[in-house]
């Protein structure tokens, strides 16, 4: 079912290409052509989807004053977009590579920009504007886990500045469930890696490249920053 | 390069690496030891203990500011130009895979121009704080990718400060003036003692005399 979908849609993107189907200029020979492709791309083996960059549930400035709308608008549009952007292009490469060393060195470019789509889709839900409720320390199941793996919300809140300031370079602090052993867990994860990496299911992520906070923050005051953006959550 | 940026990044993460690197020593064996020594034991093999960190980029960024000059920029001339020019064909093919180093370069890190012990001249890059000096390579000129090093001036177009590096920044002498010194310690040709003035001058700013 899904292939039918996705051969429809790539059948659709060839042919808003060449104008045949849906022009005016519907032919026989043209219908032939469409059936060559339709062959074509059932012989495919992989579905050639293209990621998009998801809309935030809020608008730019409705982070403020924790996270200005400046900063959430070039991390939105430009750096997101970008990782979607050439995740889709090492997609499209990855297709049509055929050479098992072409193939397996797509795989950093896969896994940077592949992992960076991911993360930040994760990081937008993660956070709401205060009206909305973001900021609230969490209540419910979420709550009394917290409680009784970490002893309070503040001592999670600690841990995930602690473990966050300690980040070589570029990358994530998490809040992250180990399915397994059914317990929650504070990790890191270097430049795009998901979390997913480390084996654990992502619930909070904290960006902490320096372009999340670099236009607000100026120097690395990591710990405010980073209970500003679970107060968010 | 903005002067916000330059009292950011020199003011506050130069100075924050070289606060943290001297409480990281304080009252340990580290405190003997000069900078080199210091990162290239810490580096520890590719297994780098806590001090590797604060003490690659205090150095690193130490080698960066000298890097860099006020209307610096365009083309090196002499033994530079002549070194780059026999190994990467011209200035311009140089300056190509200097610049596909700087863009390829997933997450934070530092590209450099560094002299190989054989007298190869590369273009390599490195993560996070990681220098050519652990790969006992002696490092000519470096750009800091940093997004700290460029994020206020250009926010994510990394392509616009490298170009702004290369047009307006570089300082040429001091690339000069590390390729002289290299001459001590590879078979370059005849080695240059550099004026007494010189060594004096550099000694006020250098740990590494």
């Amino acid at each position: 079912m899904a292939a039918a979908f996705t051969r429809s849609r790539s059948l659709l993107r060839w042919s808003i290409g060449s104008g045949s189907i849906l022009g005016n200029n519907y032919n026989a020979s043209s219908s032939s052509s469409f059936r060559a492709v339709a062959v074509r791309q059932q012989q495919q083996t992989r579905s050639n989807h293209v990621y998009t960059l998801p809309d935030l549930d809020y608008d730019y400035a409705d982070l403020e004053p924790y996270i200005s709308a400046e900063i959430m608008r070039l991390h939105h549009t430009k750096h997101h977009q970008t990782y979607v952007t050439n995740f889709n292009k090492a997609l499209e490469q990855l297709q049509s590579a055929t050479d098992p060393q072409a193939i397996v060195a797509l795989q950093s470019a896969l896994n940077f920009n592949g992992g960076g789509h991911v993360n930040h889709s994760i990081f937008w839900k993660n956070l709401a504007p205060p009206k909305e409720g973001g900021g609230e320390a969490p209540v419910g199941k979420l709550a009394s886990a917290i409680d009784e793996q970490f002893g309070s919300f503040d001592r999670l809140i600690a841990k995930v500045n602690a473990e966050g300031a300690s980040v070589q370079g570029s990358g994530w602090v998490w809040l992250g469930l180990n399915k397994d052993l059914k317990t929650l867990a504070v990790a890191t994860t270097a430049n795009q890696d998901p979390l997913v990496s480390k084996g654990l299911v992502p619930l909070l992520g904290v960006d902490v490249w320096e372009h999340a906070y670099y236009l607000q923050v100026r120097t690395v005051f990591l710990s405010s920053l980073i209970a500003m953006y679970i107060m968010n959550h | 390069m903005s002067k916000e940026t330059l009292e950011l990044h020199w003011g506050k993460h130069h100075r924050g690496y070289v606060d943290k690197l001297n409480k990281q020593i304080a009252n340990t064996d580290f405190e003997r030891y000069n900078l080199e020594d210091l990162i290239n034991v810490s580096y520890n093999n590719g297994n780098p203990q806590p001090i590797f960190n604060n003490a690659a980029q205090v150095w690193n960024h130490d080698f960066f500011w000298d890097t860099l000059r006020p209307h610096g920029g365009k083309e090196p001339s002499g033994q530079v130009l002549d070194r780059i020019t026999k190994q990467f064909g011209s200035y311009d093919a140089f300056v190509e895979d200097f610049k596909h180093a700087a863009t390829t370069l997933f997450g934070s890190g530092w590209v450099w121009l560094s002299l190989k012990k054989d007298t190869e001249l590369v273009v390599e890059k490195s993560l996070n704080a990681i220098n050519p000096l652990v790969w006992d390579h002696i490092p000519l000129l470096s750009l800091d990718i940093w997004e700290h090093a460029y994020y206020l001036d250009f926010q994510n177009e990394r392509g616009a400060y490298i170009n702004m590096f290369f047009d307006n920044l570089i300082n040429w002498e001091a690339v000069e003036n590390r390729l002289n010194r290299a001459k001590g310690f590879i078979g370059l040709g005849d080695i240059i003692i550099p004026s007494v003035e010189s060594i004096q001058e550099r000694e006020k700013r250098s740990y590494y005399v």
